[in-house]
């Protein structure tokens, strides 16, 4: 175990004192999103074999909501980030009821059909911008007392909110509830037949996931100051599940490192190689696919002897 | 094992931001943001680049004393890269002057940024009249055309014509809107009628179900609110569909590459409005003889304005001697414009290149001498009747 | 009715046959490979990409004309399909199908990607054939006449492919591989080969979408993903293995998006997602489905 608290006490150090090593502070808090999209993700896919088609739909709306609240009704970042994931929680509800009903395929298929949903009301909506996006929105502060324009604040400000999402998935996915989840996943008819309504504890994790997919998404909006419509896109879906499967769908780690992997891939390569970066990913996801499935943090961890 | 999976995890990143940290104090930054790939690649696109290089290299490529640097991205008609690519320049590479980007919605994502990092942006390409208007900045210049123009020029020619009522098939974002509002008013004004109108996403490459709504409005006039590659294709679709023997198409922004590629036997008798032309005079010929010998295409008006913008703002800073923000725009809003784009241009106090503007129409394919041959002059707009002598007063953020 | 006058109602529903014949073919492939092989195949619409940019290039590079392009694109999409079953998707069969699926994401990917940086974005124009000029006065629209021979090829195809699957041995046999693999291997018939040839088809479909569709809409490395999740809906209101219920969701559903444009023409769109919504929750199965988990 303290290795792994020395891994945690290095990538602490590394990412408190990242803005004075002179890295772009607004490349980084953009990964820390993406991170945090990625691990709420895998709540499902790596602890119940949930595969979410459409989990861009509550990281889209949570931040078109967030920008909204802000800059249409003048709400403060805090609140307006607590509209986004209340937001984010109801839509997850709302699918969620009507998906875990199915299983595998199917469960995948609605995911992906209501989030498209999802992806055309935020096209339609007046409030959205349409093609044009919700552009210009403002920072502003926290409660009122740290002002968040600084990209140093605001830097360490979604560390913090990261760190503590991430502990949060931790506890959740180490609670008893998360081992009756491991139980579901591993057998659900014997789960059911033990007494516990498998369906209640399917659509709560759900509703955890879309929530903290939301929160990713408000801080995004915070972030880059803009929510455009490929935020709720088939296409951000789509990398999410590129994100988790190439760090690893069972661990904790892995979804961000794949995270960091897939955006500093596509930051860096697309100035070099344009539209050949999407060549690039796709393929270390399918060599993934085929021979890696655990992804990087899984195939490390199994040869290092560790349990997910 | 595990270090090297803790130091892959924080060095990754790190190693690549590193290439990134780039001094720039000796240099003089101009970015270029374009639609490489998509809808306007063939209008804007590379082409436009190559302008802007044209005018580094015939300013002499230094400039007090520092070298001039010209960036190109692909903003792929997503207003976010734009916005990101354009803000971590101006953070990260010093950036001095952004050119940018044919489409509408793209831009007025950077024209905000230019306002937060007070940055020189010159829209060139884009173009809607909210860039001067409601979503205006004080680094604003808006380069070419706008859609007030366009609607001045060509929906007035049609409705003078006897194309009193109209249906609009238009693009859906903020050029495609604007546009609309624009020739829309200017029917109105001109006695006419709006029957409808029905807004199709960018790109969209099947007009077929739009163009039957069209037709079945019984409007006289098909109004195409749209441009590049979505113009190409609806006009297209409407000949096939037997609608251009009802309807009358208004080609509302059309660039001389469309034409060449939808050929004069499709496009011919159309009219449409242009801030330039290849042909017009000894001097634009020959930029375009020099654009041709490197893209094998004559030149559209937004290649030109690259090329005419880059050279503008060199000039500007060269007069007042240096880089910073506010000077070299009080300059540009100061000076005359004369060169090779156009003998009258001037940047009015809400960012907009003021200048004549041209309406042409399609010559018949008997008419065309060779090759590129494409358009005859119909009437010259002075820049005041294209978009009114005042500022537009939806602008509020810059009052002179 | 509506409000709308009939002849719009009706041009719509022409174009909406036009596109439902889209739909059918496309949903056909989709559904072979699910009910032979049980995969998802995600880069159905890559595929389908790939046939209209095979009869392109066949047109630009070697002067291949739109007759040949029909039988030679799907060939040389199939073989390409072929070859990815063998080498990737094979191994799979005994892991969770989620991984079929997420290798044919991840192909899908490649292909668009490849194809985007060779082409870039924006669409290249294909040529209608000249036998297949003008258009047919209907009298409450002019159907170009390529549409009217859209919708014909693909029901021909459709009806040809169910014939063969549900009335013919090899139809039989494949579809008894489907139940009991090993059953049928016993019987001395080469299972993996078969399953490989069914990808294959099922592929070649796709590219023969491509190729019919090349005229109409432009040729773009992004045509696939557009209409790929709008081809999933249609195959799992059909019911995920039937091939009937592919063709007939695919047609219908065409017809109904064209008269939702009629009267209320932003829901289109979405129409097709609303309904799979509905029919999931109601059965499961699909409509003409078997029940599954």
């Amino acid at each position: 175990m303290s290795a792994r608290t020395g891994l945690y006490v290095v990538l602490g150090i590394f990412w408190l004192a990242a803005p004075w090593l002179g890295l772009y502070p607004v490349f980084l808090m953009k990964l820390l999103c993406f991170a945090l999209f990625a691990c709420a993700f895998n709540l499902l896919l790596g602890y119940t074999k949930m595969l979410s088609f459409g989990h861009a739909a509550y990281f889209g709306s949570s931040a078109y909501v967030t920008g909204w609240l802000i800059t249409a009704h003048g709400w403060g970042t805090m609140q307006g980030i607590l509209g986004g994931v209340t937001t984010a929680m109801l839509l997850g509800l709302a699918i969620g009821a009507i998906a875990v009903r199915r299983q595998g395929i199917y469960f995948a298929m609605i995911t992906l059909a209501l989030s498209q949903l999802v992806f055309f009301v935020c096209l339609q909506a007046p409030f959205t911008g349409g093609e044009n996006g919700l552009q210009g929105i403002p920072r502003g502060s926290v409660f009122g007392l740290i002002d968040l324009g600084r990209d140093a604040s605001m830097y360490y400000f979604v560390l913090a909110v990261f760190a503590g999402a991430y502990v949060l998935i931790r506890r959740i996915v180490r609670s008893p509830f998360g081992q009756v989840l491991k139980a579901i996943r591993a057998n659900e008819p014997r789960a059911t037949s033990l007494g516990y309504n498998v369906g209640r504890y399917k659509l709560l994790v759900f509703v955890l996931s879309a929530s903290l997919a939301g929160l990713a998404g408000s801080l995004k909006a915070l972030v880059l100051g803009f929510v455009t419509l490929s935020d709720v896109s088939q296409a951000n879906s789509g990398e999410v599940i590129l994100m988790t499967l190439l760090g690893g769908s069972g661990t904790f780690l892995g979804p961000a490192l794949g995270a960091i992997v897939v955006i500093s891939l596509q930051e860096y390569l697309s100035d070099l190689v344009g539209a050949w970066v999407s060549v690039i990913i796709g393929s270390i996801f399918v060599v993934c696919v085929m021979t890696f499935r655990r992804g990087f943090i899984g195939e490390i961890q199994r040869r290092l002897g560790h349990r997910a | 094992m595990l270090k090297s999976a803790a130091v892959a995890l924080c060095i990754l990143p790190g190693l690549l931001a590193v290439s990134q940290v780039l001094a720039a104090g000796d240099q003089v930054v101009i970015g270029a943001i374009e639609d490489l790939s998509g809808v306007y690649a063939d209008a804007g696109g590379q082409g436009a680049i190559v302008a802007s290089a044209m005018a580094i290299a015939d300013f002499g490529g230094t400039i007090l004393g520092k070298k001039i640097v010209l960036l190109s991205v692909d903003h792929q008609n997503k207003p976010d890269i734009g916005a990101s690519k354009f803000r971590e320049w101006a953070d990260q590479r010093g950036l001095n002057m952004l050119l940018g980007g044919s489409n509408t919605g793209v831009s007025i994502a950077m024209a905000k940024v230019a306002a937060a990092k007070k940055v020189p942006f010159f829209a060139v390409g884009a173009g809607g009249a909210s860039l001067t208007g409601a979503d205006c900045t004080p680094y604003t210049v808006h380069y070419v055309y706008d859609t007030t123009s366009l609607g001045n020029g060509t929906a007035s020619a049609i409705v003078k014509q006897g194309g009193k009522s109209w249906f609009f098939v238009t693009a859906d974002y903020a050029f495609g809107t604007q546009l609309q509002d624009a020739a829309a008013r200017v029917v109105l004004a001109n006695g006419g009628k709006v029957l409808g109108a029905v807004r199709a996403p960018l790109g969209t490459t099947d007009y077929s179900s739009f163009l039957l709504q069209a037709q079945a409005s019984g409007a006289q006039v098909l109004g195409l609110a749209n441009a590049g590659t979505d113009f190409t294709n609806s006009l297209k679709a409407a000949d096939e569909f037997g609608i251009t023997k009802t309807m009358r198409p208004a080609a509302l922004l059309t660039f001389v590459t469309d034409i060449h590629s939808l050929g004069l036997r499709t496009a011919q008798g159309l009219y449409l409005t242009t801030g330039w032309y290849w042909d017009l005079n000894d001097d634009t010929r020959a930029f375009a003889k020099r654009f041709f010998e490197k893209m094998n295409k004559e030149p559209t008006m937004t290649h030109a304005g690259y090329y005419s913008a880059t050279l503008q703002y060199l000039n500007a800073v060269k007069v007042v001697g240096s880089t910073d923000a506010v000077a070299v725009m009080a300059q540009l809003k100061k000076a005359r414009i004369n060169d090779m784009f156009t003998k009258d241009g001037y940047i009015r106090a809400d960012g907009l290149m003021v200048h004549s503007m041209y309406v042409m129409q399609v010559k018949a394919p008997a008419e065309s001498k060779y090759p590129w041959d494409y358009y005859k002059l119909i009437k010259v707009m002075s820049g005041e009747e294209a978009d009114g002598p005042q500022p537009d007063p939806a602008c509020t953020p810059v009052k002179k | 009715m509506f409000g709308v006058p009939l002849s719009a109602i009706l041009g719509q529903l022409m174009l909406g046959l036009v596109n439902g014949s889209f739909y059918a073919l496309l949903s056909l492939g989709l559904a072979v490979i699910f009910g032979l092989l049980g995969v998802v195949n995600f880069a159905h619409g890559a595929f389908y990409m790939l046939g209209a940019f095979a009869a392109y290039l066949g047109l630009e590079a070697f002067g291949v004309n739109y007759w040949c392009a029909l039988i030679l694109a799907p060939l040389v999409v199939g073989i390409l399909g072929m070859v990815i079953e063998r080498l990737f998707l094979r191994h799979l069969y005994q892991l969770d199908p989620l991984y079929g699926l997420l290798l044919t994401f991840g192909i899908a990917l490649i292909a668009e990607g490849i194809m985007r940086g060779l082409f870039g974005a924006s669409g290249n124009s294909y040529p209608v054939p000249d036998s297949l000029r003008g258009g047919l006065n209907l009298g409450f629209m002019v159907l170009p006449v390529y549409r009217a021979w859209v919708i014909l090829a693909s029901l021909a195809v459709c009806g040809a492919t169910w014939f063969l699957i549900e009335r013919t041995r090899l139809g039989a046999t494949l579809r008894a591989a489907t139940e009991n693999a090993a059953l049928v291997q016993a019987f001395g018939i080469n299972v993996p080969l078969m399953v490989m040839m069914t990808y294959g088809a099922g592929v070649a479909l796709a590219a023969l979408a491509g190729v019919l569709a090349a005229p109409v809409i432009q040729v773009s490395p992004l045509m696939g993903s557009s209409i790929v999740i709008v081809v999933f809906a249609v195959v799992v209101i059909g019911g995920m293995g039937s091939i009937l219920g592919a063709i007939v969701s695919g047609l219908v559903l065409g017809l109904i998006e064209g008269l939702t444009k009629v009267i209320y023409p932003e829901a289109s769109n979405i129409v097709v997602f609303v309904i799979m919504a509905v029919v999931l929750m109601w059965r499961p199965g699909g409509l003409f489905g078997r029940e599954s988990t």
